[in-house]
């Protein structure tokens, strides 16, 4: 299957914690389906897992009435996945998790989805919705991990 | 959503002759996994127990609710003066662990075989 413009699809998961395992499973299949290799396929579902993730626990606060949009757009050399919740987004970057903190009961154990996105994607932002709602997270991930 | 983990405890011995305790994990280990990693861990006798293996091999999916679950073992462990070691990881999970840190509390082998023989 060779595909030279770019695809979208989209999913609307719900406010409940597990469905992050619909848009990883999605997510891989289009990377697998545009040649990316399983290192990066690998990351990529990570990546995508804990952003569905904070969505739901975070963002929409797990209310069940509410849904987390995901948006995935593939071009031939890199695969874009926007993650849209009704939370009013991120007032700053929580710290690189420290585990000799944690180990000593200095940090919470919890609170590495945002390291984890950031370590395994080229490029990762977070956008407050200008209502303060609608705020999401936009991954890029490439091919090539190692190309310009 | 979430497929259910289930762990099992076994007693082996390793080649130098410890004693050595393997929890076996399978299915995801996430936010809902507290029993199976938490109450399997607290469940083992702690005067007696020295040495813990964590056997991923049945484990596909970890987020990070799961990899807190797994510092708090490794928390409770050190508290109570015992080794812990991780085997079966695949090659994304053990970069996840490295990443996180927890190599530097918690040896990561390919196998069980090869985590006994280090021991």
């Amino acid at each position: 299957m060779s595909e030279s413009n770019s695809t979208i699809v989209e999913l609307r998961l719900p406010t409940h914690l597990g469905y992050e395992k619909v848009a990883m499973s999605t997510a891989a299949s289009l990377a697998k389906l545009r040649g990316f290799p399983e290192d990066r396929i690998e990351d990529l579902k990570t990546a995508v897992a804990e952003a569905c993730i904070n969505a739901i626990e975070h963002g929409n606060r797990l209310n069940e009435k509410l849904s987390v949009g995901v948006v995935l757009r593939a071009e031939s050399d890199s695969l874009e996945v926007k993650v849209i919740d009704d939370g009013s987004g991120i007032k700053k970057q929580p710290a690189k998790p420290d585990i000799d903190r944690k180990m000593h009961g200095e940090e919470d154990a919890r609170g590495m989805g945002m390291f984890l996105i950031q370590a395994l994607v080229d490029e990762a932002e977070w956008v407050t919705g200008l209502d303060g709602k609608s705020s999401y997270v936009r991954l890029l991930i490439k091919l090539d991990k190692d190309a310009v | 959503m979430q497929s259910e983990t289930k762990s099992r405890v076994d007693q082996v011995t390793a080649p130098s002759g410890h004693p050595v305790v393997v929890i076996r994990f399978e299915g995801d280990i996430a936010s809902t996994s507290k029993e199976a990693v938490l109450g399997a861990y607290q469940s083992l006798p702690k005067e007696t127990t020295k040495i813990i293996l964590l056997d991923f091999t049945g484990v596909d999916y970890i987020n990070s609710s799961g990899i807190a679950l797994v510092i708090q073992l490794l928390i409770e462990a050190a508290n109570a003066g015992q080794k812990v070691y991780c085997f079966g990881l695949s090659t994304h999970f053990t970069k996840v662990f490295t990443m996180v840190g927890i190599t530097k509390y918690a040896g990561l082998f390919a196998t069980q075989t090869e985590a006994l023989a280090a021991l």
